[in-house]
């Protein structure tokens, strides 16, 4: 396991290695995550790295990942443990196959403890992250999308690190992992579940730290270009669009620029990659009609 | 931390209180803190350096502040309360021990330095844009430059006389003119604005030192003055209207379950039980039951939004859009002359401003006169949705039944209400107004639950009905 970061700014550093530029507000909290072995609760728009965190997270910490992706009416049969019924029916038959009339009462006894045993336990995600013998990085992704019922269930988790099964007892966790939740904000989560957590609002990044990000990704990209099209990406956003463009979004663009080889981002070219940002047709002509504009009166003015 | 930061001794028992204390400010201001939380902040300062005010800063927010809103309350008071603080504690000091720079918060230890040192220090902390540590040499500078001598008691001329001093601005702009310094480019540009930057926060230190002198602090502010004016929501109404409607989805989404036990086997199912006797020829040993599912939380809301009720909407707005949050399977419309179904734009506007905003700009639901038109709403209503309506539905009503004289399709209504399995009206207006003037409640009340609802208390008994399993 690799040592822990001495302070913050250490860890940013390592994040930035690992390809994640933090500011100072999220290395902080994640700093603070691994110190007091609390969940983190990342909460902001669409697409400004909420699950890249916790992925780069494994990374610096060289952890495993264990992923948990949230949906509604996800329960704790796919995200806790679940009973391997068709092992167990199997065990059962195979014991009253092999019993004779004299042991059968004893035979049971025995089966029915047996049946309940470890062995027989389908391991879930949130299972499997406590009962692992590394510590991993477990992200529980878009929490906001679950009902509140499966909130409250995740709370004896994330204060205590164990899970209780009627059948087995309590399992206790015999590592402390790290805990990154994420949520878009679609709904207000339970007081409850943010009371045990650490909370980071992650936000668009100002525009030279998306620069910063941008080239980061797609370094084969002329910086001229880059600067361009945080510009024009930032243009976009103000925009009173269903869906902005997210920071994944502009590192797609980036990556489709380098591929097409531009140069610069005309007119011409913006037509036809913005695809890759505007994802609604309505949103496709009002940008179409605004930043094709403007990108078509900067160029004549330059030309 | 920067090179010669030296951490101060920490007096656990005095800081937890000081912790504490602001934490008492922050619940006073409305957020929500557990002592769990607090002790999570304790916990976490032991972790961060007290010596940069981001990273304490930032330990307290990640710990005390967990929404957006909370975030901005936390800043506010946070920075109020320290200030105070600073200028309490200098207060305590003695006046002698005060004046001397030796003695100075956070100039503890630190020699008396000369002039040049200190403009390097503060040029170096400018350029790398080092927050706290400009803070201490602003404390430094009033503290080796301002008290030698007494101040001349205005603010401005004091700014004026250290600037001189300090020749921090010249400093700068002497060595960019000349090009001779290793400095690079891009910082000497910044210069003059940073200069500017460093002299409000001297201004700062002086108001601090002018405080000592006078022995008094100024009237405290009370924040929620401060953070109200701020644009928080139209309604101070609204956070409570949201924590009403979590509740109600909370109780929608459990009432199935807590009837599971008593109630399991009120049906027996006579088509599967038929099937199962199959198997002991004929005879209904095994007798099935019908499921008991629970009620799928439905709704159609419908709400009035025009003129005579343009307070109440407001409210009604915040209603529909707190339960857009909560809900799902939820259909909304609003109407004044017609009907236009909202249930897109709350699913896509996330802020209640924008929209209200939107409702009102394009909702296209004036006609000709503005007025209420009850008979023409409920018409489109169930030719738009009449075919979706179910027993498993509740139809949700908000309006003042103010009909303007017109037709109040009575009828029209009844039949929404029959498809409908419940139907509740909640009616901004005080019981007292009711059926008065142009009021037509009572014609719609045999086919409805009406309730008066004007503040969040209302809300709160119409959600206990609404949640009581019928029988």
């Amino acid at each position: 396991m690799v040592a822990d970061s001495a302070s913050p700014k250490d860890l940013a550093d390592r994040l930035e290695q690992a390809g994640y530029l933090a500011d100072d507000s999220t290395a902080l909290v994640a700093f603070l995550a691994t110190r007091l072995d609390k969940p983190v609760l990342v909460e902001g728009p669409a697409g400004v790295g909420k699950t890249e965190l916790a992925k780069a997270l494994a990374r610096v910490l060289d952890r495993e990942l264990v992923r948990l992706q949230c949906y509604e009416g996800l329960d704790e049969a796919k995200a806790l443990y679940e009973w391997n019924y068709r092992k167990q029916l199997l065990r059962i038959q195979a014991e009253g196959g092999a019993g004779t009339d004299g042991g059968q009462a004893a035979g049971w006894q025995s089966v029915q403890e047996d049946i309940f045993g470890p062995e027989f336990l389908l391991e879930r995600p949130l299972l499997a992250a406590i009962s692992s013998p590394q510590p991993v990085v477990l992200l529980i992704d878009e929490i906001d999308k679950t009902d509140q019922e499966f909130e409250a269930m995740l709370l004896e988790l994330l204060s205590d690190f164990q899970i209780t099964i009627p059948e087995l007892g309590r399992v206790s966790a015999r590592t402390h992992p790290v805990v990154v939740l994420t949520s878009n904000h679609t709904r207000e989560l339970t007081e409850a579940l943010k009371r045990r957590c650490l909370y980071l609002w992650l936000d668009y990044p100002a525009r030279e730290r998306e620069l910063e990000i941008v080239r980061l990704h797609a370094p084969e990209l002329p910086e001229r270009v880059s600067r361009k099209l945080v510009e024009v990406t930032e243009l976009v956003r103000e925009l009173d669009l269903r869906k902005p463009p997210s920071l994944a979004e502009s590192i797609d663009w980036a990556r489709a620029l380098v591929l097409l080889g531009a140069n610069e981002i005309t007119a011409e070219v913006f037509g036809q990659t913005m695809s890759v940002i505007v994802k609604h047709r309505t949103d496709l002509a009002l940008v179409a009609e605004r930043v094709g504009v403007h990108l078509q009166t900067e160029h004549g003015t330059a030309a | 931390m920067t090179d010669g930061d030296r951490e101060p001794a920490r007096n656990r028992a005095g800081f937890d209180v000081r912790v504490v204390e602001l934490t008492g400010r922050l619940r006073a201001e409305g957020l929500a803190i557990g002592t769990s939380e607090l002790m999570d902040a304790l916990a976490a300062l032991e972790h961060v350096s007290w010596r940069s005010r981001e990273e304490f800063h930032g330990a307290l927010a990640a710990t005390l502040a967990k929404s957006p809103e909370d975030r901005r309350i936390f800043d506010l008071v946070f920075d109020a309360y320290l200030d105070r603080q600073v200028e309490g504690e200098a207060l305590r000091l003695p006046a002698s021990a005060a004046a001397a720079p030796e003695n100075f918060e956070y100039a503890e230890g630190v020699p008396a330095i000369d002039l040049r040192e200190l403009r390097e220090r503060i040029a170096r902390a400018l350029r790398e844009g080092d927050e706290s540590a400009l803070r201490d040499l602003a404390r430094l500078t009033v503290a080796t430059l301002g008290r030698l001598r007494s101040g001349s008691g205005v603010l401005g001329v004091d700014v004026q006389r250290i600037r001189r001093e300090l020749d921090l601005t010249g400093e700068l702009h002497g060595r960019g003119q000349h090009g001779d310094a290793p400095q690079p480019d891009s910082h000497g540009t910044l210069s003059r604005e940073q200069a500017r930057h460093f002299d409000a926060l001297i201004r700062r230190e002086l108001q601090h030192a002018q405080i000592q002198r006078t022995g008094r602090l100024p009237a405290s502010r009370p924040l929620t003055e401060l953070a109200r004016a701020l644009p928080t929501g139209p309604s101070a109404d609204l956070a409570a209207v949201h924590r009403v409607v979590a509740q109600l989805r909370r109780r929608l989404a459990s009432q199935g379950h807590e009837l599971r036990g008593s109630h399991r086997h009120a049906h027996v199912d006579v088509r599967r039980t038929m099937r199962a006797s199959l198997q002991t020829g004929g005879v209904p040993v095994d007798v099935r039951y019908r499921p008991q599912r629970p009620r799928r939380p439905e709704l159609f809301v419908i709400c009035d939004v025009s003129t005579s009720v343009s307070s109440a909407s407001v409210f009604f707005l915040s209603v529909l859009h707190a339960l857009h949050d909560s809900f799902r399977r939820m259909r909304s419309f609003v109407f004044v002359e017609r009907i236009s179904e909202v249930t897109d734009l709350f699913a896509r506007e996330k802020s209640f401003s924008a929209v209200s905003e939107a409702i009102s700009r394009d909702a296209g639901v004036v006609d000709v006169s503005g007025y209420t038109d009850y008979g023409r709403v409920w018409s489109e209503l169930l030719s738009l949705a009449g075919e979706q309506l179910h027993p498993g539905a509740t139809l949700i009503v908000l309006g003042d039944a103010r009909a303007n004289g017109r037709d109040p399709g009575i009828a029209a209504f009844e039949a929404l209400a029959e498809r409908a399995g419940r139907a509740f009206w909640l009616n901004p207006e005080p019981r007292l107004y009711w059926n008065h003037g142009d009021s037509v409640i009572g014609a719609y009340e045999p086919h409805c639950r009406v309730h008066e609802c004007w503040s969040a208390t209302h809300l709160e008994d119409f959600v206990k009905e609404l949640t009581r399993q019928p029988r």
